[in-house]
């Protein structure tokens, strides 16, 4: 009995000595720092005075702040504007690379390599071919009779739709990958017997491929959704959050609270909000996967 | 299955003809698509080689009659870009390296041993991913300065390196080879050290390649994390480098496109190296995540 204890006891130990490496560094630097993030809401702290206690007097002034609904909305319309676009134009790559034709690699990996293109050199040079004055784009339009082209990245109206452009732009070849994978899911023999039924291709796949793709096109909205909650890159270099307040976005001001005026409290009162929007984002996913599991 | 398809497409022409057609439009469609795609990076390459007052001349001059190649050796001594660029390859070198270490081993265990605890500890990783940065980013850099690591590399390898999608993914990979082989190794003798050791790590080459690759392009790519922790110079990191050189010299169009050229290269390389590691691991790790 004892002996087996003691096996039982050192097969644990080792067990946890594969772990702990890993698992400690883990839990001081990710665990600590989120439990941490949620008393800090409850405070008011500039790093220098003494931390004191406030209550929800973080979240109360969050609400009467006009710069956190502006950025909040602002954050909702990049994530509407991204979303959609980049699933249509993601779905329809992989499924004109799905198919056996010489030089499909090559397109796939033209279209997906801007997303592993770093974004700071990336940004820079998006906003000088959108440059209002000088850039190749407004010369283009200059050219085609447009007398005021917009002024893309310095215009409050357009400054966020030319950020959503480059986002899209960036991110459409990872989501092809995962259509490309989910589509060399779908068994053959549904399109051999549609077509045998006298399925066109269009019906095909209105049909079947979009159907059998739910489940992915749902996963893909959820991350993508998740994504543009967390910009902070793009806009920090291209438009650092103007002009004015036009991309002012959550983390943006999350950033600005904590790192521009040292209220480390109030920056994380906003990222709280931040992480119930994921939270519920995220809950919704594992509710309606399961819907989807028993469809299927 | 195969030759079901085979047959059933031969012995209509007409049907021939069609795909020939429709051959035809998608390569169209695919090379605009790829042109667009690319329209940035030629344009960039293109810049870099023109004096600053020819960048925006319009219409564009594609390829440069006398290409400026000095930008590119100009751009190393107006800012410090070579420190720069070895301070990134030291992050990216030293991160990775103990993120396939550190993640491997722990992956084995979740995978591989029973033990008490074990599926609360994989609960607590788990349900980390979901959770973003930057929703505890701020009391992460209040600790971190105050055990004396801002302005530090320190700071950016200990919040890099220890991830839940690296130990995620190595386990994920580690479910896939049977208990079957553990099982006869420990009969045979092997310690759960020498079975990590001498089957499952080069069991594991491509799930270790993947995390190599993803952990590299974070790592190198990543600009938040040095922006908030890094401020002297001599510490920045490449993408740093670029925006400062941006913000300094506004004006020096062709060199700050020559620097962000140089930027992409480690990564390009990789990518064009290893681009079928890259396309598993986010096919797996996303569906399956």
């Amino acid at each position: 009995m004892t002996k087996e204890k003691k096996k039982a006891l050192r097969s644990t130990a080792v067990a946890y000595s594969f772990i702990l490496p890993n698992f400690i560094g883990f839990a001081v630097f990710t665990l600590l720092p989120m439990v941490f993030a949620l008393l800090l809401s409850f405070a008011n702290w500039d790093g220098a005075n003494p931390i004191t206690f406030a209550g929800l007097s973080n979240f109360k002034r969050m609400v009467h702040e006009d710069t956190f609904w502006i950025s909040l909305n602002n954050t909702l319309w990049y994530a509407l504007g991204t979303v959609p676009v980049t699933i249509v134009c993601s779905l329809g790559l992989a499924i004109l690379l799905n198919r056996k034709l010489p030089g499909r690699d090559i397109f796939r990996t033209i279209y997906f390599f801007p997303y592993v293109a770093s974004l700071v050199a990336v940004a820079v040079v998006w906003n000088m071919i959108f440059h209002p004055t000088m850039g190749p784009v407004n010369e283009l339009l200059h050219l085609l009779g447009i007398a005021n082209p917009p002024r893309w990245s310095a215009d409050v109206d357009w400054a966020l739709p030319t950020v959503i452009m480059a986002s899209i732009w960036k991110g459409v070849g990872y989501y092809m990958i995962l259509y490309i994978a989910a589509l060399q899911g779908i068994p053959r023999y549904l399109y051999e017997a549609a077509s045998i039924d006298g399925a066109n291709k269009w019906q095909q796949l209105r049909k079947i491929t979009i159907p059998m793709l739910t489940p992915t096109t749902f996963f893909v909205s959820i991350m993508l959704t998740i994504s543009c909650f967390k910009v902070f890159d793009l806009i920090y270099v291209m438009t650092f959050g103007g002009p004015g307040r036009a991309t002012n976005v959550l983390v943006y001001y999350i950033y600005n609270s904590a790192f521009k005026y040292f209220e480390y409290g109030y920056s994380s009162a906003i990222a709280m909000v931040l992480f119930v929007i994921v939270l519920i984002i995220t809950l919704l996913q594992f509710r309606m996967e399961k819907k989807w599991v028993s469809y299927m | 299955m195969g030759q079901l398809h085979v047959n059933g497409k031969t012995g209509l022409p007409s049907m021939g003809r069609q795909a020939v057609v429709s051959d035809i439009l998608t390569y169209t469609v695919l090379v605009i698509l790829a042109a667009i795609m690319l329209l940035p990076f030629f344009w960039m390459v293109s810049a870099s080689l023109k004096m600053d007052k020819d960048v925006f001349r319009f219409p564009i001059e594609w390829i440069p009659k006398d290409p400026q190649w000095v930008n590119y050796s100009k751009m190393w001594t107006k800012i410090p870009f070579l420190t720069f660029t070895l301070n990134t390859a030291k992050l990216t070198v030293i991160i990775t390296a103990l993120q396939l270490l550190t993640s491997s081993f722990a992956a084995y265990a979740f995978a591989k041993l029973h033990f008490k605890g074990r599926d609360v500890l994989f609960l607590a990783y788990v349900g980390t991913i979901a959770i973003p940065w930057q929703v505890y980013m701020v009391p992460q850099f209040i600790m971190m300065r105050l055990l004396g690591l801002s302005d530090k590399h320190l700071a950016l390898i200990l919040l890099q390196t220890f991830t839940a999608f690296g130990v995620f993914l190595m386990r994920q990979f580690y479910l896939t080879v049977p208990n079957e082989l553990c099982d006869a190794a420990r009969i045979d003798g092997l310690n759960e050290y020498g079975i990590y050791l001498r089957i499952m790590l080069p069991l594991s080459k491509p799930a270790l390649a993947t995390l190599t690759i993803f952990s590299f392009v974070t790592v190198w790519n990543d600009f938040m994390g040095p922006l908030i922790y890094l401020n002297s110079e001599n510490k920045k990191t490449i993408q740093l480098g670029l925006r400062m050189f941006i913000q300094q010299y506004s004006a020096d169009y062709a060199l700050i496109m020559a620097a962000s050229l140089v930027s992409l290269i480690p990564v390009v390389i990789l990518f064009l190296a290893f681009q079928r590691f890259f396309v598993e691991g986010v096919a797996t790790s996303g569906l399956k995540g």
